[in-house]
Order: C-alpha cells, then structure tokens, then sequence
C-alpha cells in the first residue's frame, strides 16, 4: 500500500472569531445528507448536537518543537489525536478540527509540515475561516488572533450577511480583502454555504496551487466561480466591483511577478534565507515559478518558517512562463523582499 | 551483488520454520498470555492464538485500542471509548474503568504486584491491589506511563518533563525538566534511570540519584519501540534504519558512550523485542523485515523477509522458546525456538 496523497485522509481547519457561527457550519457539515463520514476534533464538548462518536475533545495544546526555531510550533494534541484516529482508518472519511475562536492557525497547520506520522496518514486539505459579516470589522481592529484567521485562510464564509446593509458588506468585505485577496470568499446567512466549497479543497496540494490569483478578480466580470450556483446568490453582486480598497496597516499580502526567467541557485537560497529571517511575520506564502533552463514549472508553499517545494510539471506551450509569488504576512518588508526577487531573475 | 540471497552467505534463515498467522485485523501490539499468543487489534479485537496456531478473537473495546500492557497473567487496555479493560489468560474480559467523560484512555502501566495506571487527558490515575485509587494531574496532557520497578511510584511523561509520583506519599510529586514533548517512559530494571521517547526524534534520560541529563539522540525518525536486555545491560529502541542499544551496565548508564548499532537495513526499524535471558535481540522493520541479533557480535537470523508492510509487533514468550510477531496488516507468525 503507498501512501499518495489521494488516500491520506483530508484535514479541514475550521477557525473563526467567537461567534461567527463555527458551531453553525459544523452542524450542517455532520447532518447533511452528503454520504460521508467526519472525525471531528473539537475544542467545546456539548456544542455540537450530534451523537457521533467519533467527536473528539481536545485541548489545545501546542508545542515548541526543540529545533531551535522559536514560530516553530505544533498542536501536541494534534498529533496524538491523529494518531489514535488512524487505528479506525475506514471509519471515516475525512477529519475537521475545530479551533476554538482565539486560536492562531499556524500550530495547527505547521503539525503537518513537521510531524513524520501526521504526514503519512493525513493531509492538511485547507484552512476554513468564518467570519461574522456584523461584528467582524470591530474584531479585525482589536482582536490580533480574527485578523490572523483571515490572514491564514484558504476559504473565508463570511457569515450573518442578514444582520448588514449592503453597504456594510461590502465595507467588511473590503477589509478582509486588504488582509487576504487570495481566500475564496463566501458570502452567507446562517452558514448555508455549498459543503464542496469548504471541504475537500486541496489548498495546500502543490498540485493544486493554481489559484494565486486575487479572488475577487477571477471572480470579477463573468462570475466564473468554480462551484455550484444553486444557492446564495446574491453574493455575486458587487463581487469585484465597486469594493473599496483598503490598507490594513499591520498586515498585507504583496505579490511578485516576473515573465523572465528566475535563476534557480539564487531564489532558492533567497527564499530560504527570507523565510528564516522573516519567518515570524510571514503566514502563508505559495508561488509558481518558471525557472531558467527548465520546462517544469515549480511550486512552492509556506506556513511561517516552514516550506514545501517540488517540481509540478511541464509548462503547457500556451501558458505564458512567468513566476508568481504570493505572502500574506504582518508588517512585511515589501522594498527589502522586491528587492531580493529581483535579484534573482536572470538578465 | 544484485539479488537478495537470504540463504546464501552469512545470513542465516529460520523462516521455514516460522507458523504463518493470517490474523484478518489490523495489529499494533503482540504479548504472551499464559501458553497463548495476544495480538492487540487496532479497534475492537485481541486475536489470541494457541500452541496449534488455533485462533480465538475476543472484542474488549468499542472502538479503537490506544494502549495495551502485559504482564504475563493479563492484558490491560485502554481505548477511545473512553473504557480500561484486562484481559486475561483464559480469554475472559474485565471491565475496570470507564472515563465519566468518555474521554481516550491512551495510557496505561501495570506493576508487578497488581497496581494499576492509566490517564486520560491530563490526569493519571493509579489503583492499587486493594483497590484504592488516586488521581494526579498534570500540567498537560499525559504522553506516557511506568511504574518504577520498586515500590509504588509512577512517573508520568508529558510535555516538557517527566513528574515522579508517589501515590502513597503526601509529597509533592518530583518534577524532572527537560523542554519538549515526552511521550513513552520506562524505568531501567535496576531503578537507576529513567528514559523518555520524546515527539522529536530523540530519548532524553535521567541518573535518578542525582538527576543527571542524559541525551541520547541522533534518530531519524520517531523511537516508538523500546526493550531492556536481559539484566537492564541495553535499552534497545526503534527509529533508526538499524537496531540502537544504549549501554546501561555502568553507574553512569550510557553517559559519554555510543550506542550500540546492529542489523543495518535500507529502512526503520519499526520494533525491537529483547529475549528474556539472553543477549539477543528480535527487530522489526518498516518493510516487513524481521531479524534476530546477537547483541555480543551482530550476527544476524532471518525470521521474516522483507514482504509487505511494517512489523506492529514482537513478543517473547517468558521463557524466551517463543516468538510471536505480526505486522500492521495482522500477517504474522509464531516462532519456535
């Protein structure tokens, strides 16, 4: 039996700030009538009105490992949970953590960046954020760990979207967007949000990084969402259009293009070098790149300090080879990291 | 040389003498039980097999099996459905706790006098052989449990450290420190030192009589697996591509020694089993491998070749004429010497 990727057992991270509608979501996911079956590791026994068991309590515990790398930090719960989970292998078809509403994302996701057994067995499928439509642009001003929760994210629900005025959607969505212009955004009532978009996402497959395009510009003037439209559809409108743009002041994305050719033997190092030093303040980073001499496209993704790379595959003739970069990170040193990219395209 | 010749050269094979057990469960860990083989099942099932190769399964958990010890007599487990159960050596199950809470039993130790220990969470538990019984918790969640050899003390292995506790005593539980995650504990036989398999790729040790570091690293992977030698001369550990003995004969244990590496092989040793009288020792490998080694000089015999997947476990009957073993498929075979 090898362990491809297809038969590790997806694993959602389900964050959001306290009472944003987590509980909400993770109800629908358990009592829908999808056919499956979910491990589900949560933080507050009793919350969840479902007899299932293979709920499972957990405490956040999390862990600096002894590696000397002070953000490199993982869920201890996490991992023992998991394994113990492994022993009903077939029981279930795919795992969902629940964060409680002050959790940062990263020690969660950084388990399976460092973890050997976690890695055999499970596969971190994508970070799941849920956000209150209402009380959101308040928390994203003095609450650091809602506004770490939608830097992190691969999905965003932003839920209660009946409690605002268009007006005021449209706001909040503008400020999530300053944070994270990458994250699927789904605009909600009561969580009712199609399940195919938060789980089984592949966000942290390198054979999947396609979408490091801004959200709301794919998203922008056909509507062009990859999912179902049979629900919510309001949430086109004003998609991409007519959103103001913001600047949060401590945390950004930056995206790096080029069309020329990167030099291997010095992005590499860079990288490297960058996400060491500067680890602490980046959250998420994911590229595609084209480099010198090489007809494979190469892909890479990051939480904090930790990277994954490999070579994807053959760049298609009509596909323009040019390397894109994306961190999303607090107080990034935008002039120092354009800098050193640009040192490593060859001229 | 290009193929594998296991009957040729120095490598000598007892495979065709091995009784081949199709188990039909998945395996994680292999005990004896009076005359009868124990294999502990991932969920629900220990598969006990007799001397004819005869096999008998027996449901003790709802669910999944965290932990299991043995101490010859009966099998002590804990499982996710929050229940400790033994079961002994005429196949009969016995309840002996249930987590009010439901929460994971996912330690468990036995003492030689009939003491008891398991946790939950952050709390370990210890019953007595009258039955008394007494919590501790810890400051998180327990990775592990051993009674020391003498007297009734229980070290309880957690997050970055190991607290020393005697049940009995109104003292405060002794604290041993050492940042990371400590998850298996074992005392040595001799009550001298105290070893951990931490999260990271490492054990860390402890001289009890003045709590002096010992660190004992250089893993490739994760040590999931420990044995004492015969006389507590070697702690042999899984984790490394070859079995690690750490020499623990002298009153400084294996302070500024190296260890002992035997059988290398292309892939982990998943499980190492040392026989009950002599200096050998049995190690399983992530390939399905097993092989049996001469702690003395290395000299190595086949039991299994290298088919199929990880060997879960390995188990010498007490008088050390037997060897169980299975692998996490539950193909696994009986051994005699």
């Amino acid at each position: 039996m090898s362990d491809t990727t297809s038969q590790k057992i997806p694993v959602t991270v389900l964050t959001g700030y306290l009472g944003a509608g987590k509980t909400t979501l993770l109800n629908r996911i358990l009592s829908e009538n999808h056919g499956k079956k979910y491990a589900v590791i949560v933080n507050e026994f009793g919350e969840i009105g479902i007899d299932n068991d293979l709920i499972i309590g957990a405490d956040e515990e999390v862990f600096e490992m002894n590696n000397g790398c002070v953000c490199c930090t993982v869920r201890g719960d996490l991992v023992r949970i998991l394994d113990g989970l492994m022993k009903r292998k077939g029981k279930f078809d795919a795992i969902i953590v629940e964060t409680t509403g002050l959790a940062d994302p990263a020690p969660v996701a950084q388990t399976f960046f460092v973890d050997e057994d976690v890695q055999k067995h499970a596969r971190l499928d994508a970070v799941v954020t849920v956000a209150d439509a209402r009380w959101l642009s308040d928390r994203l001003k003095d609450a650091p760990e809602a506004k770490n929760q939608i830097a992190f994210a691969d999905v965003i629900v932003l839920n209660k979207t009946d409690l605002v005025t268009p007006a005021e959607l449209n706001e909040v969505e503008a400020r999530i967007r300053a944070i994270n212009p990458y994250a699927r955004l789904h605009r909600t009532e009561r969580c009712q949000v199609a399940l195919a978009d938060v789980l089984d996402r592949g966000a942290f497959d390198l054979d999947r990084i396609l979408d490091i395009e801004p959200d709301f510009l794919e998203a922008g003037d056909d509507h062009d969402h990859d999912h179902d439209h049979g629900h919510d559809h309001h949430h086109h409108h004003d998609h991409g259009h007519g959103l103001k743009h913001y600047h949060d002041e401590d945390m950004q994305s930056l995206s790096l293009r080029t069309d020329k050719p990167l030099d291997p033997n010095r992005f590499m190092p860079w990288l490297q070098n960058l996400v060491a030093s500067e680890g602490q303040k980046i959250l998420r980073s994911k590229g595609i790149l084209a480099f010198h001499e090489d007809d494979d496209r190469y892909v890479f993704q990051g939480v904090h300090m930790m990277l994954e790379g490999d070579h994807q595959r053959k760049w298609k003739d009509d596909e323009p080879r040019e390397s894109r970069l994306v961190f999303i990170g607090r107080e990034l040193p935008e002039a120092a990291i354009r800098e050193g990219f640009a040192g490593c395209i060859v001229t | 040389m290009t193929e594998f010749q296991p009957e040729s050269g120095s490598t000598v094979s007892v495979t065709n003498r091995v009784r081949p057990l199709a188990l039909g469960i998945a395996v994680t860990s292999v005990h004896f039980l009076g005359e009868r083989a124990a294999f502990v099942g991932a969920e629900e099932y220990v598969a006990l097999v007799d001397q004819q190769g005869a096999i008998t399964k027996v449901a003790v958990h709802g669910g999944g099996i965290l932990c299991a010890v043995a101490d010859g007599k009966r099998i002590v487990m804990g499982g996710d459905d929050g229940k400790l159960v033994a079961l002994d050596d005429k196949g009969a199950v016995t309840l002996l706790a249930t987590d009010p809470k439901r929460r994971w039993i996912d330690n468990v130790a036995v003492h030689p006098d009939g003491a008891l220990a398991w946790s939950a969470g952050k709390t370990a538990f210890v019953r007595g052989p009258k039955g008394e019984e007494k919590s501790l918790d810890v400051a998180s969640t327990v990775g592990g449990l051993a009674f020391a050899p003498k007297g009734l003390r229980l070290a309880v292995a957690h997050y970055n450290g190991v607290t020393l506790w005697f049940p009995n005593m109104a003292a405060k539980p002794e604290f041993l420190e050492w940042a990371g995650s400590h998850l298996a504990v074992t005392f040595s036989p001799d009550n001298k030192f105290l070893v951990t398999a931490m999260h990271e790729p490492s054990m860390h040790g402890w001289r009890l009589a003045d709590n002096k570091h010992m660190r004992m690293s250089g893993y490739p992977g994760r040590v999931r697996s420990m044995s004492w030698s015969s006389g507590g001369r070697f702690l042999a550990t899984s984790g490394a591509d070859q079995v690690i003995l750490w020499p623990f004969a002298g009153k400084d244990g294996p302070m500024g020694k190296e260890p002992a590496m035997l059988a290398p092989m292309q892939v982990r040793a998943t499980a190492v089993a040392c026989h009950p009288a002599q200096d050998i020792v049995v190690v399983g490998y992530a390939d399905g491998t097993i092989l049996m080694v001469r702690i003395s000089d290395g000299a190595e015999i086949l039991v299994r070749r290298n088919i199929g997947v990880a060997v879960a476990g390995l188990a010498w009957n007490p008088k050390g004429t037997q060897l169980a073993f299975a692998a996490e498929d539950g193909d696994a075979g009986l051994l005699e010497l």
